[in-house]
């Protein structure tokens, strides 16, 4: 089988590309800035609401029932889609979905396509696919286009571009758009403007992905802030929508629950400024050919497992992102995917689903547990114990690894008091090692422990000698 | 060899999820806002927003302008002194216009959007989108209170668009701008 580009090729795994990150402090500086905005934006945003516990309740359980039913749910989405003169199209994997995509671009002559943020084609690596088949993609979400043209990865779900200051963003469209521009926001956006508007007159055909398709109605819905989905959405003749097997809501009242959770979750506003919703096509309103490539990608075999399949409740808005620590401090491009912090932790070695692949497998790691992912994600993942049980598994797929034997030998030693005893002895040596009460170097295997952390010294004599002594 | 649509579903069926508990609705459906709330809340996107009882009064402010209206709005609206542009227009007429002026199917007080589907007055999708001003006239009793109750007076199967605010962006630094590709101006005016 093909590796799935959900993870990109020759990526260190987590710790070495962390380590990496942190000696950057410009990235540290702008992602602490952009993080802490939002952070204190969403707390206000979510604020608001007095129900808000309940609708996530309500969230959970809507996604829920769609994995239950996903079978049911998507034949019906197909048949509703058809009905309104849409075309249906399933994908395996990455490679046959852009495929697809390629074959539709290539129907229609397209040389060029303008692109609305989509994180299942990113997923797959349409943008790529597409110009080795000889057909451009244009991104026209702002941080997209920032990404695209400084030849960069994405960082964030949300604002991929997330990485970036204003400075930084001002060089890459001096040197992308050749025109003058100053590092203002607002003459930075009215840049990308002028640079995309004649692209969404003349083009063609645009690729969309979805934030939510409702089963009964067929309606496609698209969450946005800039207008550029609306153009994409609108202008081309033909429009091509990727999206997960995932992405279903059952009916159109589940809607009232996701246009609430979601803004307020990713942009912290009590409503984005655009969503679009089309069904099939409209006559005389829109692109009269649309078709709606439905991806599997490694989803089915995160369905398979009972404690990981909650990660597929996800709706990308990027608010364990905003609170995460690790993130904070690493950086996107640390994990490797187009799925970044605690979501992308978690959903992207079970989208990869091959524990043996060091760069996944060092994922779940990427996370000190405490928790804060879970308390604001919308659709209530259990992000921490989903990291746990995805550790475990790393740890199986391991074998017999150092660690193991040292938890063996742990076992073996905790069996027995005198063992213990002994072995508390032994372990109080180690302060000859210690400086200031830390051990910041232990021997092999222990070396292991202390290359990325301090140990305190152990006391001179243990809590049970000291007993013995003193009470005994 | 079987289809990737029976694999897909195959793989589904033997991933045995198990049935899940019948959804527990327990948020508001109803809430609470009218007009006040919706005024306070559009104006808080920076849409420029006013309560008149008299629309071709207040559309005077258009005079002097090359303006796009669909066919059906009420012919009151059309006022003299402006240049009305009408369908059928081309992409690049709609793009030299200076506004377009149209009314809405539903509105959301909590939330300060109001939503466009084709219906009367409003035209398909492009006449809101090309030019850099759009004037929405909102009548008081198009106005929902809440989410759940705008998605149930609407009509999934027509082409929809929420608007809440002018075009904006969050992609520098996180900070919001106003005025990126959709129209730069929103200019709402509540009818009472």
């Amino acid at each position: 089988m093909a590796r799935n580009p959900v993870t990109w090729l020759g990526s260190p795994t987590f710790p070495k590309a962390a380590r990496a990150a942190l000696q950057d402090t410009q990235l540290r500086q702008n992602l602490r800035k952009a993080t802490g905005t939002i952070r204190g934006r969403r707390a206000a945003a979510v604020a608001e609401m007095t129900d808000w516990e309940q609708l996530r309740v309500a969230g959970e359980q809507i996604k829920d029932d769609v994995l239950a039913r996903l079978d049911t749910l998507l034949l019906q989405l197909e048949e509703s889609v058809t009905a309104r003169g849409g075309v249906v199209h399933w994908a395996r994997d990455a490679a046959e979905a852009n495929r697809i995509v390629l074959d539709l671009c290539r129907a229609e002559d397209a040389r060029e396509v303008v692109k609305v943020k989509s994180m299942a084609t990113a997923e797959i690596g349409l943008n790529e696919a597409l110009e080795a088949g000889g057909v451009h993609a244009i991104e026209t979400d702002l941080a997209e286009l920032i990404v695209q043209l400084g030849d960069d990865r994405p960082s964030h779900i949300l604002v991929p571009a997330i990485h970036r200051n204003r400075s930084e963003i001002r060089e890459i469209f001096q040197r992308r758009m050749g025109v003058e521009v100053s590092d203002e926001p607002a003459d930075l956006a009215e840049a990308a403007r002028v640079y995309l508007r004649e692209k969404f007159l003349t083009t063609k055909v645009a690729i969309s992905g979805a934030n939510f398709a409702v089963a009964d109605t067929g309606s496609i819905v698209v969450l946005e802030s800039e207008g550029n989905g609306r153009m994409c959405l609108t202008l081309p003749e033909t429009l091509i929508t990727v999206m997960g097997i995932e992405k279903l809501v059952p009916t159109w009242q589940d809607l009232e629950v996701f246009l609430q959770l979601l803004p307020r979750s990713s942009t912290a506003e009590r409503m984005n400024p655009y969503t679009s919703v089309w069904t099939g096509v409209t006559p005389g309103d829109g692109p009269q050919e649309f078709h709606l490539v439905l991806i599997d990608n490694g989803r089915t075999a995160t369905l398979e497992d009972s404690v990981g399949r909650q990660a597929l409740r996800c709706i990308r808005c990027s608010a364990c992102l905003n609170v995460c620590p690790v993130y904070e401090r690493t950086g996107g491009q640390s994990y490797g995917s187009v799925y970044p912090g605690p979501i992308g932790a978690i959903l992207t070695p079970q989208l990869v689903g091959d524990m043996h692949d060091p760069q996944a497998a060092s994922l779940p790691y990427a996370s000190s547990l405490c928790g804060a992912c879970f308390e604001v994600c919308p659709v209530r993942i259990d992000i921490p114990s989903v990291l746990t049980h995805l550790r475990a598994e790393a740890v199986e797929a391991k074998g017999r690894t150092a660690e193991s034997v040292a938890m063996a030998a742990a076992a073996w030693i905790f069996g027995a008091a005198s063992r213990y005893e002994k072995a508390q002895k032994a372990g109080s040596l180690a302060r000859f090692l210690a400086r200031d009460g830390r051990i910041t170097s232990l021997p092999w295997p222990g070396s292991k422990w202390t290359s990325s952390r301090d140990v305190p010294a152990p006391p001179a004599e243990s809590f049970r000698t000291w007993w013995r002594k003193n009470r005994g | 060899m079987a289809s990737a649509k029976e694999e897909i579903l195959q793989r589904i069926r033997n991933a045995r999820v198990p049935a899940a508990p019948p959804v527990v609705r327990g948020y508001d459906r109803t809430g609470k806002g009218g007009v006040e709330l919706f005024a306070e809340r559009v104006a808080d996107y920076r849409a420029i927003v006013h309560t008149v009882s008299d629309v071709p009064e207040a559309l005077e402010r258009l005079e002097g302008k090359r303006i796009v209206a669909p066919q059906d709005v009420p012919p009151e609206w059309l006022i003299d002194g402006v240049t009305w542009l009408h369908e059928p227009l081309s992409i690049d007429e709609l793009d030299q216009a200076d506004g377009v002026l149209t009314g809405c199917a539903v509105a959301i007080a909590d939330t300060g959007t109001i939503v466009l589907d084709g219906g009367e007055a409003q035209g398909r999708r492009a006449l809101t989108l090309l030019p850099d001003y759009h004037l929405c006239v909102v009548r008081a009793d198009q106005i929902a209170a809440s989410v759940p109750e705008a998605l149930q007076r609407l009509e999934p199967t027509r082409p929809l668009t929420f608007i809440s605010g002018p075009s904006a962006t969050s992609d520098i630094e996180l900070n919001r701008v106003e005025g990126v590709h959709g129209p730069r101006t929103l200019e709402v005016l509540i009818v009472t």
